[in-house]
Parts: structure tokens; sequence; C-alpha cells
């Protein structure tokens, strides 16, 4: 078992923000059960802001504790901000991840980004929706 | 809050009269057996001592055991000297899919000096199957090592009928059993193999005291040069308290081995039995009937074993995984994956290995500890998440 921080440990004995988001505005799913780790983001979105973050991470402790930090360091952001949490920031607020495990369970923000993508296509195609709706 | 030790198949506790049998040699008697005066003397006594103890252990001769460092020193010899000794007659070696890395990546090293390897696979229980062997053997194949059992999956492998080809076609056959000797009986003769290892730390002897056994007249080359210890074959001043308590170790195991293994078995076959009955989707890994007695190994499925490990840890439950993310190399099991399964579900690798001073209430805890675990961890994973919506779909 690896050295893990006291914030990793907590974080992954009692990770925040666990679960999934009904009718979310956003998902990002990254990772694939072969190479050991897996996570999927649920995002909310009010007034350009993260009104809530659910997500479920299949993986080792510090996969899980990366998706519970994400998840607190990006709630209620605005998604400018959030697009700004990179996997070292992650790292940092975790008080460092073992050298090993950094990119194989870091994949937290990358989820994140791709569930505010997910948000943001989903707005321009309602957007087109509309429009031709119009016509 | 109890504390549970089932990891014996990583190393097991020393056993309290074999500490007190090496303590003198850790104090007074510190002697260097090759000398010629009444310390040398002592030491001396104490290994040869120990060398007729390892080889009553196996129904060897005294004089054909090697005391070596570890379990993978000896593999490492057996793999590298036994070839280099016959590099004249073929350059040809056959090993099983789910031997130990130091079985396994000695071979390798050989490829790389020249040698050429088949590895054998196993089946969904990790059996070899013989006749894979006899049809990898070529004119030029000089040595074969099957594992006898593999300390992931316990799976005891067909030894003695591997043993009836490499005899017939004159090829050296050595065996891995650094898992079984201690535990299940282990006779070399019954076995009918060339070479043999085994370790003291697997049954209650201490770390650092490993062994190889190679029938008389078989050539070895050895790896440290240096004196004329161990018959000249290991050169080096000798790990006197370690091979003290090897042999002590060897003693008990053979006297004890049937009440040790009558309780290991009963508390082995509930944790093989009542897990799978409280928790879904979870795979015993390994053969049902032909596995190590103190062995239970499992994969649950839908989440991954380092994350079961630490919350079994903080409740006092010590067991291993052969998920990717345990291992340094951050690779799945080979073994696992070797017997078919899954890269997703050999991440939910969970190995669970008794000793003798696990009770029945220990396994009552495990029992009753795992499965809130299993369930909290499938809370939180989207594998689960995606089988359940599919589970009901299908209803």
């Amino acid at each position: 078992m690896p050295v893990y921080s006291d914030k990793v440990m907590d974080h992954f004995m009692h990770p925040r923000n666990v679960g999934e988001i009904e009718n979310a505005d956003g998902v990002g799913e990254v990772g694939n059960p072969v190479c050991g780790d897996m996570m999927t983001f649920y995002i909310k979105v009010k007034d350009d802001r993260l009104e809530d973050i659910k997500f479920k991470t299949f993986g080792c402790g510090a996969a899980i504790a990366v998706s519970s930090m994400v998840s607190e360091m990006a709630m209620g952001k605005t998604i400018d901000e959030a697009l700004k949490i990179t996997p070292q920031l992650v790292a940092d607020e975790l008080e460092g991840l073992p050298k090993q495990k950094f990119h194989c369970s870091n994949l937290g923000a990358q989820a994140l980004h791709k569930a505010i993508e997910d948000y943001q296509s989903r707005k321009e195609n309602g957007k087109k929706v509309k429009r031709g709706g119009k016509k | 809050m109890r504390n549970v030790y089932l990891d014996n198949a990583s190393t097991t506790p020393l056993l309290p009269e074999v500490r007190d049998i090496m303590l003198p040699y850790l104090d007074k008697l510190y002697g260097n057996p090759s000398c010629m005066h009444e310390w040398g003397d002592a030491a001396r006594e104490g290994i040869e001592n120990a060398r007729t103890k390892v080889a009553d252990l196996i129904g060897a001769d005294a004089e054909d055991i090697i005391f070596t460092a570890s379990g993978t020193e000896s593999n490492n010899f057996a793999i590298k000297g036994l070839a280099l000794a016959q590099q004249s007659k073929g350059k040809h070696i056959i090993v099983s899919a789910i031997e130990h890395f130091s079985v396994l990546n000695s071979a390798r090293t050989l490829e790389k000096w020249g040698f050429e390897l088949t590895v054998v696979p196993v089946d969904k229980y990790g059996r070899v199957n013989p006749d894979d062997i006899r049809k990898s053997i070529r004119p030029d194949t000089v040595l074969v090592s099957i594992i006898h059992a593999s300390s992931e999956v316990g799976t005891i492998e067909p030894i003695q009928e591997i043993a009836r080809i490499t005899r017939e076609r004159k090829i050296v056959f050595h065996t891995d059993a650094v898992a079984t000797a201690g535990t299940i009986p282990v006779n070399v003769t019954d076995l009918g193999v060339d070479a043999l290892s085994l370790a003291g730390n697997q049954f209650y002897g201490p770390k650092g005291s490993g062994a190889l056994w190679v029938r008389k007249g078989v050539r070895i080359i050895p790896l440290l040069d240096g004196g004329v210890q161990e018959g000249g074959r290991r050169a080096g001043t000798e790990n006197v308290p370690a091979i003290v308590g090897f042999g002590k170790a060897a003693e008990l195991a053979k006297s004890d081995m049937e009440s040790r293994n009558a309780k290991l078995t009963v508390l082995r076959d509930r944790l093989l039995k009542e897990i799978p009955g409280k928790i879904e989707r979870i795979i015993v890994t390994g053969h049902p009937t032909q596995r190590l007695p103190g062995h239970a190994s499992f994969c649950v499925e839908f989440i991954e074993g380092e994350a079961m490990i630490m919350l079994l840890s903080s409740q006092g439950v010590a067991v291993t995984s052969g998920s990717a993310c345990t291992s340094r190399a951050l690779k799945a099991s080979h073994v696992l994956i070797a017997m078919g399964l899954t890269h997703a579900v050999a991440q939910g690798s969970l190995l669970m290995s008794l000793g003798v001073d696990n009770t029945a209430d220990d396994v009552d805890y495990v029992i009753e500890t795992l499965p809130p675990i299993v369930d909290r961890l499938r809370q939180m994973s989207p594998l689960y998440a995606k089988y359940l919506k599919k589970k009901t779909k299908g209803v």
C-alpha cells in the first residue's frame, strides 16, 4: 500500500459529493477499467456557476481522493474558474500524491472538464434547436 | 479494535520456539562457521543441524541442501545456474505463465543471454496441463520450471505428472515450492523433481532464510563466487541465526503439519463459502479443491483491490491484492490475466491467507467486516451503477 498524505486518507475515508445527479446539465467520463481507474462527474450549472457536483469512481485510494478533492475545489466556482483546475493543483491540495500514481489516479480534473464541455455543447445544441424552432 | 492478520502468503510471524533457538546465535554464538575454533564449531554445528531438519522436511539428503538468503535467490540460482550448467546441450527452457517473478524474470534474463523461452499457459483454475509441457519440449530443451503452487491463487500444480514427462526426456525439472514446502507434504522423491526452492519465512521461520535442493549428480553453476561455503555452490558467510531458525521452523512444520492444516482448511473453507454467500458478483480464484490449506482468493467485481485493502486495514484486517494499483509496476497480476480474467475483474483481486494464529473469531470478524466495505466502494463505482441499470432493465 502506498504512503498517502493525511489529506488523501481523509478524502478517501470520507469522500465528499459521491453520487449521481439526475438530469445533470453535464456528464464527463474518463479512464477505463482496463487501465484501472474510471471516473464519472455530474454537474448542475446555474448562472454560469457549478451549483452541484457529484462523482462516481472505480479505482484505488488515490483515485477516490482525487475525485472528492476536485468536487470540493470546483463547487460553487464559475465555469472559467473550474476550467483552471489542473491535476497539479489537485495534487497540491491533497498534499501530494505518490509519484507513480500521479498520472493514473489523477483524472478528476479531466473528468470535470469533460462534464463542463458536455454542458457547453448541450447549451450550443439547445440554442440551435431553439433557433431552428423559430424558423 | 480487533487485529486480524490474513497475509501469511506474504510472510508468516516467527514462532516463539523459532525465535528462542535463534537468540543465542545473535548473542554469544557469533562465530564464523568456516573457522576452525570453538566459536566456528558452534556456529557450524547450528547450521548442520538445521540442514538435517530442512532436508527431513522435504525427504532429501542433508548434503543436497544449499542455504540461500531467500526464495527469490533460490529461484534465481535454480533457473540461471541449472540452465547455464547445461548450455552445451541446448538453450531452450520452459516455464509456466503463473511463475513467481523470481522465476519468470530469471528466465527473461536467460533470454537476453541467448536462451529461448517457452511460457506454457494455464486453465481458468490456474492449472498447467502436463500435455502442454510435453508439446513444448524440443531436442534442445534443458530445463523445465513449474511452480508447485501459486501463492496468488493457491492452486496446486500437477508436478508429479510433469516430472514423469521430464524424466522420460531426461530434462532437468525444477519446482518453486516456496508456497508449499512447510505447508503441505513435499517430498522430492515423490514429486520426482531435480531441484526445489523453499523459504523459511513462509512457515513461521525468519526472513532471509531460503534453500535450494539439487538432486545429486545434477550440475549447477554458482551465482555467488567466493569461498567454499555450502560445498562451493554458494559463497558468503552464512546467516547463522536465520539458518538455525529455518531448521527449527522446518522441524515444527513437519511435526505439526497435519494438525495445522486440519484447522486451516476448516477456516479457509468458511471464507470460500461464506464470503460469496454474502456478496454478489464475486469470483473465487484458483482451484476449488486443489489449493493451499490456508488460502482463499477472490475477485470482487466493480471495485478495486487497493481501496478494499485500505478500508479493511482501517478495520484492523491485513490482506493483499493482485490489482494493478497495488503493484509497484501498476500492472494487473500476470497470474490472474493468465487465468483468463479481464483486467477490470482482476482489479478487484483480494487474497486472504490464514496462519496458525488465526481463529474462528477472526474469520467471523472478516466475514462480517468485508461486505459493508464492498458495498461502500460499490456505491461509489460507476461500473456498479451501470451493472445495476442493466440488471433492472433486464428484469
